[in-house]
């Protein structure tokens, strides 16, 4: 299993120069590449080394990492093997653009909708980047950490009963 | 002891007459719209609109042990355009509230509302940017029942306040100014 991975890493660090921080430690093997080499190492990963399945792909918000906001995460599974791989791209908040992984994986699909949806990250190529799961008027990305818990001026909800 | 047999020691309780009525023997005189007001409080026919937890609780309302059909709305219809109660339970996301709203003009006047529980009252717990924060941004709203989610007996005391304002208030309510004026704020009409 570990020289399976061994090998899995030698061929990316010789063909992705933005390949970095292999960690072994978490619970699933992780590393960083960056958005211009992600939909390459996607393909290399599906037909060299049968990752053919999509667990997840979604996003987190960093606001104290500079011009490294936003965080796309693909979560990778190779059925016959089973190995995981957990992939993280780090993308400059003000252009949140990475191409789309739908050529390889349909179900990327309402991922990245979500995705969109909830970090408003720009999934080039995409052929329906909408609003999935929140009313189309929303204005906003919901998930991003740049709101107050709670608005401290609202006065609908101010009842001492329930102590706000 | 079997078989049963009716204690003819107990009270028997009769339905209170509407107010104004003239009674005597073998005879009752009393308002057009008092009787209408009665037959319509007795026989409600609920909508459940139930999205979460206060829905199970509405559901154990309508079981043997709480038993709603005592008071006459034990008929739920699934259709809105049959119903005049709309009984709001759970949790209403703001994507619904347009759904809500369809539903509650597909009901023929006269209809009334209960919003049961925390949620369709005031949203809640559910203080975001997802959730509706109360159904009466949406429709018009005759009894809230607090709880989250309310016991049944809440739900039942929210019903019988609806069958009091049923047979209290004017049988052309629909058009009057306040009713005119919340139905315009909702944007229905």
């Amino acid at each position: 299993m570990t020289a399976y991975f061994n090998d899995i890493k030698e061929n990316i660090e010789k063909e992705f120069q933005s390949f970095q921080n292999w960690n072994t430690n978490s619970d699933i093997i992780t590393f960083e590449v960056s958005a211009s080499e992600i939909t390459k190492l996607l393909e290399m990963l599906y037909h060299d080394f049968q990752f053919q399945f999509l667990t997840d792909l979604t996003a987190v918000h960093y606001p104290e990492k500079e011009k490294q906001e936003l965080c796309v995460v693909y979560h990778l599974h190779n059925l016959s093997k089973r190995m995981r791989l957990r992939i993280k791209v780090y993308l400059d908040i003000t252009k949140p653009n990475i191409p789309t992984a739908i050529n390889l994986f349909s179900a990327a699909n309402w991922m990245e909708r979500e995705t969109f949806d909830f970090f408003g990250v720009h999934f080039v190529g995409h052929p329906n980047l909408t609003r999935i799961l929140n009313v189309e008027d929303m204005d906003y990305f919901p998930m991003r950490k740049e709101y107050p818990m709670e608005d401290p001026t609202r006065i609908d909800k101010d009842d001492h009963m329930f102590g706000r | 002891m079997r078989p049963v047999r009716y204690n003819e020691n107990e009270k028997v309780y009769l339905n209170d007459l509407p107010e104004n009525t003239y009674t005597g023997e073998g005879f009752m005189a009393t308002k057009l719209s008092s009787v209408i007001g009665l037959a319509r409080a007795n026989s409600l026919w609920p909508l459940p609109f139930a999205t979460s937890c206060c829905g199970i609780e509405f559901m154990a309302t309508l079981g043997s042990n709480y038993d709603l059909g005592r008071f006459g709305a034990e008929r739920m219809g699934f259709t809105p355009r049959q119903c005049d109660l709309l009984i709001v339970a759970g949790t209403i996301a703001k994507k619904m509230a347009p759904i809500l709203k369809q539903v509650y003009m597909q009901m023929a006047e006269p209809r009334w509302v209960i919003a049961v529980g925390a949620c369709a009252s005031s949203g809640g717990i559910f203080d975001s940017y997802s959730v509706l924060q109360g159904i009466d941004q949406v429709i018009p709203v005759d009894v809230y029942v607090p709880g989250c989610p309310p016991r049944p007996e809440g739900i039942i005391e929210g019903v019988l306040k609806i069958q009091h304002i049923v047979k209290n208030e004017s049988l052309r309510r629909r058009h009057s100014e306040t009713y005119q004026q919340l139905l315009t704020e909702c944007g229905i009409q």
